[in-house]
């Protein structure tokens, strides 16, 4: 059997002296790897690095095989990043992170596009943290646990929301949570706003943005990696230390967006 | 079909780069066939390699000796240091001819997919051999980070930039463009982006 489609290289690895495994993240046939023949080749090589997008064909004998991938390059957006270390570091913690928590052949495709969105503006550098943790926050909800920021989950009212239920991922107002703040995520204000821009108007604190990343991390750890006994990525934990290094470094350029 | 020893030989060889199974049944039968002439030379050879080269304690590359004969050669320029993946780099840098420094050899690159972190690479040597370098009277000028143009590659080469820089040496990278040779119209996007990027006055 065979088929084709385009998709994001989340991971390749060498297979023998010339030959890759690679991971692809694609719209109907989730995330599926493939051997690469001459993958590890250099006219090959580029094409495969972890961020691009290819069109991939993929040929085995039956759908749960390793199979064979071909394909050309669509979209370049790993090359772009190479020069900027935050960019990098973006790209390699998406990656790592998709690769991680979504399940083999299962069809994630909103999953897909906000990595195909966050991929597409690496340039953007940490600007796009935001996003990235919106992008988080969207795999989650894929995966099934997705956070509720509507409502407070002890009022019901949606007012003064403060505060994210490390059990439940719900929301919760600064007065229900008050009592048991210390027990309770901090939610920054940015992830309240649902309708938010491709780019915040406003610039987001790096404070915030630690905020919004323990949250998602909190629950990525909880459901999608710690269920197989894996640790966070460590290309994620690279880019806290970024991000907490940036706050600490440079108080007057703190904001993002 | 063959006897045990054979056997063994072919299983060791077919586990060498570019060697599979049945070329390493032919490398064997080479071997046994010319006896004298290339069978006792490289059990002797082997035998030599084994008892003798080692890595080097500053740059990692491998010698009979220790410093190797590139840190412990005085018309080199100490303190120029090119920091590769690893010797398989250090001696295509050697064949070019193209750098009068020293070498660096770190073991690998960082990977989040193979798990290499830091502290699986020789990092904490190069920067204690630039700081040793800094009290002495051959300080380290300028590191060069000849890693690979791939994601890791370049994480490792932003990673290492970031704790070097602190320490007053001056970092470059390999520049990334058209290849000696290379046409435009089969180059890959990316390398033509890169290429335009990293564009100088002509």
């Amino acid at each position: 059997m065979e088929w084709q489609e385009d998709g994001i290289v989340l991971a390749a690895s060498l297979f023998g002296e010339s030959e890759l495994i690679v991971t692809l993240a694609t719209a109907s046939h989730g995330r599926h790897r493939g051997l690469v023949r001459g993958g590890a080749s250099s006219r090959q090589r580029g094409t495969w690095q972890p961020g691009n997008l290819v069109r991939a064909r993929w040929v085995g004998r039956l759908p749960d095989q390793l199979g064979h991938y071909t394909g050309e390059l669509i979209e370049a957006w790993a090359a772009p990043a190479f020069e900027d270390a935050d960019a990098l570091a973006l790209l390699a913690a998406a990656c790592a992170v998709a690769d991680g928590a979504l399940p083999e052949h299962e069809a994630h495709p909103k999953a897909l596009i906000g990595l195909a969105r966050l991929l597409a503006r690496l340039p953007q550098g940490l600007a796009l943290l935001p996003d990235y943790v919106r992008f988080e926050i969207a795999l989650l909800a894929e995966l099934g646990y997705g956070l509720d920021l509507s409502s407070c989950a002890a009022t019901g009212r949606n007012d003064q929301l403060a505060y994210v239920s490390p059990r439940t991922g719900r929301a919760v107002s600064l007065s229900a949570g008050e009592p048991w703040k210390d027990r309770l995520f901090a939610l920054p204000p940015f992830l309240l706003d649902a309708a938010a821009p491709v780019v915040a108007a406003a610039p987001v604190p790096h404070a915030d943005i630690l905020a919004g990343l323990a949250i998602t991390g909190h629950f990525l750890e909880q459901h999608a990696f710690g269920i197989h006994h894996r640790p966070l990525p460590a290309a994620r934990t690279r880019l806290l230390d970024r991000i907490a290094l940036a706050a600490s470094i440079a108080p007057a350029a703190t904001e993002t967006g | 079909m063959a006897g045990a020893e054979i056997e063994r030989l072919i299983a060791l060889l077919a586990k060498l780069p570019g060697l599979g199974p049945r070329s390493a049944r032919r490398a064997a039968l080479r071997l046994i066939a010319k006896r004298e002439t290339l069978l006792d030379p490289l059990a002797r050879a082997l035998a030599e390699t084994s008892a003798h080269v080692r890595a080097c304690g500053r740059c990692g590359n491998f010698d009979t000796t220790d410093p190797c004969s590139i840190c412990a050669d005085a018309r080199r320029d100490h303190g120029l240091v090119c920091v590769i993946e690893d010797v398989a780099d250090l001696w295509a840098l050697e064949r070019a001819g193209a750098h009068p420094g020293t070498y660096h050899v770190l073991g690998g690159v960082l990977s989040a997919l193979g798990g290499v972190g830091p502290d699986d690479l020789a990092i904490g040597r190069l920067l204690r051999r630039v700081q040793e370098a800094a009290a002495s009277d051959k300080p380290v000028r300028e590191v060069i980070l000849a890693l690979s143009a791939t994601v890791d590659g370049q994480t490792t080469a932003h990673y290492l930039s970031e704790r070097l820089k602190p320490l007053g040496v001056a970092v470059s990278r390999l520049a990334h463009g058209v290849p000696v040779g290379g046409e435009l119209d089969h180059l890959d996007d990316g390398t033509i982006l890169t290429a335009l990027r990293a564009r100088r006055p002509a």
